[in-house]
């Protein structure tokens, strides 16, 4: 579960989202994921955001012209409903952690910490979707490897680090600014966990050097696939 | 990274997604409260709004302020005071990124037909590497409340972008810091509050000597 160098994304990109859209199995999974609400949007929204160039711009001029409440809601809630299965799965792992048992002391706190952070995003996005209109995304059921402190820290860190690159992906797509300011806020914190993650992996704290790399659906979608049951 | 490098991601990223820009201006936004509680957003909001008539050149002039006051304090007063140990090395690092910053914004500023504000001279009230890493955590998590408030405000979805890989930058320098000198690495807890400008130029603006 790595994230793709900024040199590889743009190529991987376009490949994983037409695998994505036509392999029916992890089409019907995520939709499931997404929750049906979410599912009918998510599809249009990755062959409208994510085809090829061409085809997209075809795609989304009538939807960017148009300009409805409607459209742009429909967007907006599929990427809320996006994020908020990424926090429900970071709040079932957070959860797993703590009932571990294998941190205590100050790290211990952090890690709980972290977690009602994540329960608190949950919370957040559910009343977004719902005050947007949309059906809230059902919890997907997780399974995460623990077994030794180290090895949970390490994933942690990835986990964060997707999550930071999965917000960052799709602000530049939210529509409505309130989303956009809440997103916003969620996704600085999901760097500071991975941030602070890296401090206790002795990993870098700025992976990326000064300019974070966003990941999109698809990328995100793979890398979590391991964690769903 | 040169800026280039930067400037053509972003665009290679607009390509891909094939998005005509839309409109970010705060419009619903003043029926805020749905996350964060109307209390908490409405100064932000009137703010925000007050200042629409900018546009985004002059909003990464104020971003670009910052970079240069934190790249200034990491990479000059951070050498004068003489730090040590894990502050020298995240300064040596985190200074580095805010130069890339100051590059960035500059290039991006120029690129929107704007003009670049000049490097102003700066004055830090720090005389030890406990008083400097004090003002690093209160510079840093300053930034991130800044891009965080503008950002709903910029009309390009291409430097929306860039202000985000820059914010995410921050929030890790924050955090990074805070936990070096024993506070929180999530001092808003799970939402990040964005800053007005009036609210970071009360923060950063002593430490502006011209």
């Amino acid at each position: 579960m790595s994230r793709p160098s900024n040199d590889e994304a743009p190529p991987q990109t376009a490949g994983i989202v037409e695998r994505l859209v036509r392999d029916d199995l992890d089409r019907k999974r995520f939709l499931k994921l997404a929750g049906s609400a979410g599912a009918a949007s998510f599809g249009a929204f990755v062959i409208a955001a994510c085809g090829s160039s061409k085809t997209a711009s075809t795609a989304s001029a009538p939807a960017s012209t148009a300009g409805t409440a409607s459209t742009s809601s429909t967007g907006d809630i599929a990427i809320l409903n996006y994020a908020l299965t990424l926090e429900y799965l970071e709040t079932e792992f957070y959860g797993k952690v703590v009932a571990s048992g294998l941190f205590s002391g100050k790290v211990g706190s952090l890690i709980k910490d972290f977690g009602q952070q994540e329960m608190t995003h949950v919370e957040a996005l559910k009343g977004a979707v719902e005050k947007l209109g949309g059906t809230p995304a059902t919890k997907p059921e997780g399974k995460f490897p623990i077994s030794s402190a180290d090895q949970v820290a390490q994933l942690a860190y990835t986990v964060e680090n997707l999550g930071a690159s999965a917000y960052l992906g799709q602000a530049p797509h939210i529509q409505n600014a309130e989303v956009l300011a809440s997103a916003l806020a969620i996704h600085t914190v999901e760097a500071r966990h991975a941030a602070t993650l890296g401090t206790l992996v002795k990993k870098p704290v700025t992976p990326d050097g000064a300019f974070a790399v966003p990941s999109d659906m698809s990328t995100v979608l793979a890398a979590v696939k391991p964690f769903l049951a | 990274m040169t800026v280039n490098q930067v400037t053509n991601r972003e665009l290679a990223a607009l390509e891909v997604h094939g998005m005509t820009r839309g409109s970010f201006i705060l419009r619903g936004a003043l029926a805020a409260g749905a996350l964060y509680g109307t209390a908490s957003v409405a100064p932000f909001v009137s703010q925000a709004l007050a200042e629409t008539g900018g546009g985004d050149a002059e909003i990464l002039n104020f971003a670009l302020t910052l970079e240069y006051l934190e790249a200034d304090f990491y990479t000059v007063k951070g050498k004068q005071v003489g730090l040590s140990g894990q502050a020298k090395a995240y300064a040596r690092t985190f200074g580095a990124e805010e130069v890339a910053h100051v590059s960035a914004l500059t290039a991006a500023i120029k690129q929107l037909g704007g003009k670049p504000v000049a490097r102003p001279t700066f004055v830090f009230p720090v005389t030890s590497e406990s008083s400097f890493l004090t003002l690093a955590s209160a510079l840093e998590n300053t930034g991130v409340g800044a891009y965080n408030g503008a950002a709903p405000s910029l009309q390009s979805k291409a430097v929306l972008a860039s202000a985000g890989s820059i914010v995410q930058t921050e929030a890790r320098h924050a955090a990074a810091i805070d936990l070096l000198i024993g506070m929180s690495p999530t001092p808003n807890q799970g939402f990040d509050r964005p800053l007005s400008k009036q609210e970071v130029l009360a923060k950063a603006g002593p430490l502006i000597k011209k």
